[in-house]
């Protein structure tokens, strides 16, 4: 019976926190290369996603400087995309739908989600919650290895000859499906699919641990009503990527079929050079239902992460308790929950039953009363506090100045009839690069200047912080602003070209200030860049709590190693937001002070809890029915 | 008053297991849900585009409903086997799970028959989406089937070392779970397939 208890043994060695301290021995593959300790984790996602967030800018960069700029020779960039440039020095019309394309998935799939989830879940749910690890550090180690290896194929797709994937990043057939519509649909688009097959993977296997971690690791006392918000930002983008991804697993599983065994999913009544496609009796549509059951929730799991690192910033940096702590869970629930039942405003023109389309307005519409919600409740909590601005404070701020701008016209674009004017425009392009696309950006930029000096034991450099910050954010809304007045003049999106229309020969000067504002911002990125890895080595020593917060990371010491805590995991006796209570020494009390070591700044209700503390030992735990 | 009497009794409360279960379970679970939401897809998908018309009709082959009681009761002798290993007959565990992974291959072998069938009925993958539905539905959840009996050999592989008994009943119990639910989600498939044709 030996060998019986030894496996048992072993098989619970997750737990136990003895046999944790044997892993602190490693080599340096183990270590750093395929370790399985979260914050390794966490930091390969942040340095991968911050290479494709390079890539992706430079690539939009150069389509911009085809839009700001048709008639410049463009012979300069030769070296870098080489026959990609026509003998006048022009981006060749298909390689700009590549870029545009490979833009648009770099910055969804592999920044905003995977950078910005696979970072900070990865980093943050342990050290937030108390626990050792991740649930299976193993399938998270899994999981950046297959958002690895999707990264190598994606890349590698930039380089073939027929270029990369061209479709848009929303792969709609027939476009996608037939190798004969362009050069990209080709190789390009068979790599993407591969791709992104095992991105869903990554993606699977990171959700499912943070969930169950969520769940099943948290530490004595850490009951759902004392979370952090960020830990319940990621808890629900956890949950909605776990449901919608596999849905996209089957649109790209039906569209591999189309395109390798020649199945008719999508595809019908198809005609090229006047030869009839065997295909018949597909439906493209069904692609976009499918695509777009996973699409709009995608929204929310590149967002929802940036909204609570957001409130756990601005908490921290006013001073001040959130304000409206259920009302913000609630609010991230009902978005997490509408946003599977909004999908078809992204298909109002595509014949849909003008019935169904008010349906899907008013549900979409609904959406911006939880949204509303957060910003109230940002605004309310930097009311009156004592704001210290930080960068991370102010990229916070920035995050619900995009979150309110985009919002609103996304108001406009819900409405299936206003969006049969602004469909496909650069309205659209507009909305959602600010209300997504730079807020999450915003939020994954915050979180790393506050939670840097955690991860790396220094600090960010601040004057280069705020430099980065005001570049950013004016340049940002340089890019953006000027875009709804071009979509309102109807410019239709992923156009190369406008000088063929009449009507589009306005404008040339807005699309060139727009080119020139994105340049700058790219640079501005530099510096960050170059902040990010100075500070690694020559940054600042961090001290263990550098922003008097309150949540459990900062109980960890100033580089904290595999397991965490060096002792036993702190227990949590209150909730994270205990900032300037009246009465306290301090300006903030850590989740795991007791109340009966702060009589001073109790109020009645928490007195009542000391008793228990006192009768009890450490472990309790408060079912926050009172509050 | 009698507020903090009622709040007291409420308070106190062990912390420790916030959630019985143990994570690996619990993940499981999890990927059982995105599976899940995987085939709840494709049905879906099913259905939208049925209801666009262009659909070709046609019986399906008599031999999936064999499959469904081969699954139906490996199902049985997977439970049973879960049951003999909460008793410690280690004998019967073997036995039992080595029979389970006999059925779902059987299983397996059934569905490629019926994919004959299909083709004998002039039903291809390419050709009318009805017919690629049902292949690339049942294959699949072939495909689901066979990590499943690759499970079952590694629960095989313990019960043969001993491992498999009422004090590790962790891996058993994954496989029975997992198994359940495809045998389970094989069943949907099937009502499904018989409803909308």
């Amino acid at each position: 019976m030996a060998t019986v208890d030894l496996h048992t043994h072993t098989e619970t060695h997750a737990h136990t926190e003895h046999e944790h301290e044997e892993h602190h021995h490693g080599n340096f593959w183990t270590n750093y290369v395929f370790s399985e300790d979260h914050k390794v984790i966490a930091k390969q996602f942040l340095i991968t996603g911050m290479a494709w967030a390079l890539i992706g800018g430079v690539l939009s960069v150069m389509f911009r400087l085809q839009l700001g700029f048709p008639d410049s020779d463009l012979s300069w960039l030769r070296p870098l995309i080489g026959g990609w440039l026509t003998p006048e020095g022009k981006i060749d019309p298909e390689f700009y739908l590549a870029l545009v394309t490979m833009h648009g998935t770099i910055m969804v799939f592999f920044v905003l989600t995977a950078g910005l989830s696979g970072t900070f879940s990865n980093f943050l749910i342990p050290l937030q919650i108390g626990a050792r690890d991740m649930a299976s550090g193993f399938m998270n180690m899994l999981s950046y290895w297959f958002f690895f290896l999707s990264s190598v194929i994606m890349f590698t797709s930039l380089f073939i000859s027929t270029g990369p994937a061209s479709g848009g990043w929303v792969i709609y057939p027939p476009l996608s499906a037939l190798p004969q519509a362009m050069q990209g649909s080709g190789l390009g688009m068979t790599l993407w699919l591969v791709a992104m097959a095992l991105f869903i993977v990554s993606s699977l296997l990171g959700g499912i641990n943070y969930i169950t971690t969520v769940i099943n690791l948290r530490t004595k006392g850490m009951s759902f009503t004392k979370l952090p918000l960020t830990i319940w930002a990621f808890f629900f983008t956890a949950i909605i990527g776990v449901l919608s991804f596999p849905v996209l697993f089957a649109a790209a599983l039906l569209l591999i079929f189309d395109r390798s065994f020649g199945t008719s999913f999508y595809l019908s009544d198809i005609y090229i050079g006047g030869e009839a496609l065997p295909n018949q009796g597909g439906s493209p549509i069904l692609f976009q239902h499918l695509f777009w059951f996973l699409g709009h929730p995608e929204v929310y799991i590149v967002l929802l992460p940036a909204l609570g690192i957001t409130s756990e910033i601005i908490a921290t940096n006013s001073r001040k308790p959130i304000f409206g702590y259920k009302a913000m869970v609630g609010s991230m629930l009902f978005i997490a929950i509408l946003s599977f039942v909004v999908w078809a405003h992204h298909m109002f023109v595509t014949g849909m039953n003008p019935f169904l389309g008010s349906i899907f307005t008013l549900l979409t519409l609904i959406i911006a009363v939880p949204s509303a919600v957060k910003i109230f409740n940002y605004v309310t909590t930097l009311w009156k506090g004592n704001i210290i601005f930080t960068p991370a404070m102010l990229f916070s701020i920035g995050l619900v100045s995009f979150f309110l701008t985009g919002g609103i016209t996304g108001i406009f674009l819900g409405n299936s009839a206003i969006d049969i004017q602004l469909h496909d425009t650069y309205f659209v392009v507009a909305h959602f690069h600010l209300v997504m696309g730079s807020a999450s950006f915003f939020g994954m930029v915050a979180g790393v200047y506050h939670w840097f000096p955690k991860m790396f034991g220094r600090m960010l450099d601040d004057r280069l912080g705020y430099i980065h910050f005001w570049l950013t954010i004016v340049g940002v809304y340089l890019v953006f602003f000027p875009m709804h007045y071009i979509g309102i003049a109807g410019f239709p999106r992923r156009y190369y070209s406008w000088t063929n229309f009449e009507t589009f020969s306005g404008f040339a000067d807005l699309n060139m200030l727009v080119s020139i504002a994105a340049i700058i911002t790219l640079v501005a990125q530099l510096l960050f860049v170059f902040n990010f890895i100075y500070s690694i080595f020559r940054g600042r020593v961090a001290s263990a709590n550098p922003w008097n917060s309150n949540t459990l990371e900062w109980t960890t010491p100033r580089s904290p190693g595999h397991g965490n805590w060096p002792g036993e995991i702190p227990t949590v006796y209150r909730w994270p937001y205990d900032y300037s209570k009246p009465g306290a020494k301090d300006d903030f009390i850590p989740q795991h002070i007791p109340y009966s070591e702060t009589p001073e700044s109790n109020f009645p209700h928490e007195n009542e809890l000391v008793k228990l503390e006192m009768d009890n030992g450490s472990a309790i735990i408060v079912e926050d029915k009172k509050h | 008053m009698e507020k903090t009497m009622s709040s007291e009794f409420k308070i106190v409360e062990e912390p420790k297991n916030t959630l019985a279960m143990n994570p690996k379970k619990f993940a499981m679970w999890l990927f059982i849900g995105s599976v899940g939401m995987l085939f709840a897809s494709l049905t879906s998908a099913y259905i939208v585009r049925q209801a666009e018309g262009n659909w070709l009709f046609f019986e399906l082959p008599g031999i999936l409903t064999v499959s469904t009681v081969v699954i139906l009761l490996s199902s049985v002798t997977m439970q049973w086997a879960y049951w003999s290993s909460r008793k410690d007959s280690l004998q019967m565990v073997k036995y039992l799970v080595s029979v389970t992974t006999i059925l779902g291959v059987a299983f397996l072998v059934l569905q490629f028959y019926g994919w004959k069938a299909l083709v004998e009925n002039q039903v291809f993958l390419v050709g009318n989406p009805s017919g690629s539905f049902l292949y690339v539905i049942t294959g699949l959840h072939g495909l689901h089937i066979i990590s499943a009996i690759v499970f079952l050999l590694l629960v095989l592989i313990s019960a043969f070392r001993f491992r498999v008994h009422s004090k590790n009943l962790l891996q058993i119990e994954m496989c029975t779970t997992y198994w359940h639910f495809l045998g389970g989600l094989w069943l949907y498939l099937f009502v499904f397939l018989l409803l909308y044709r």
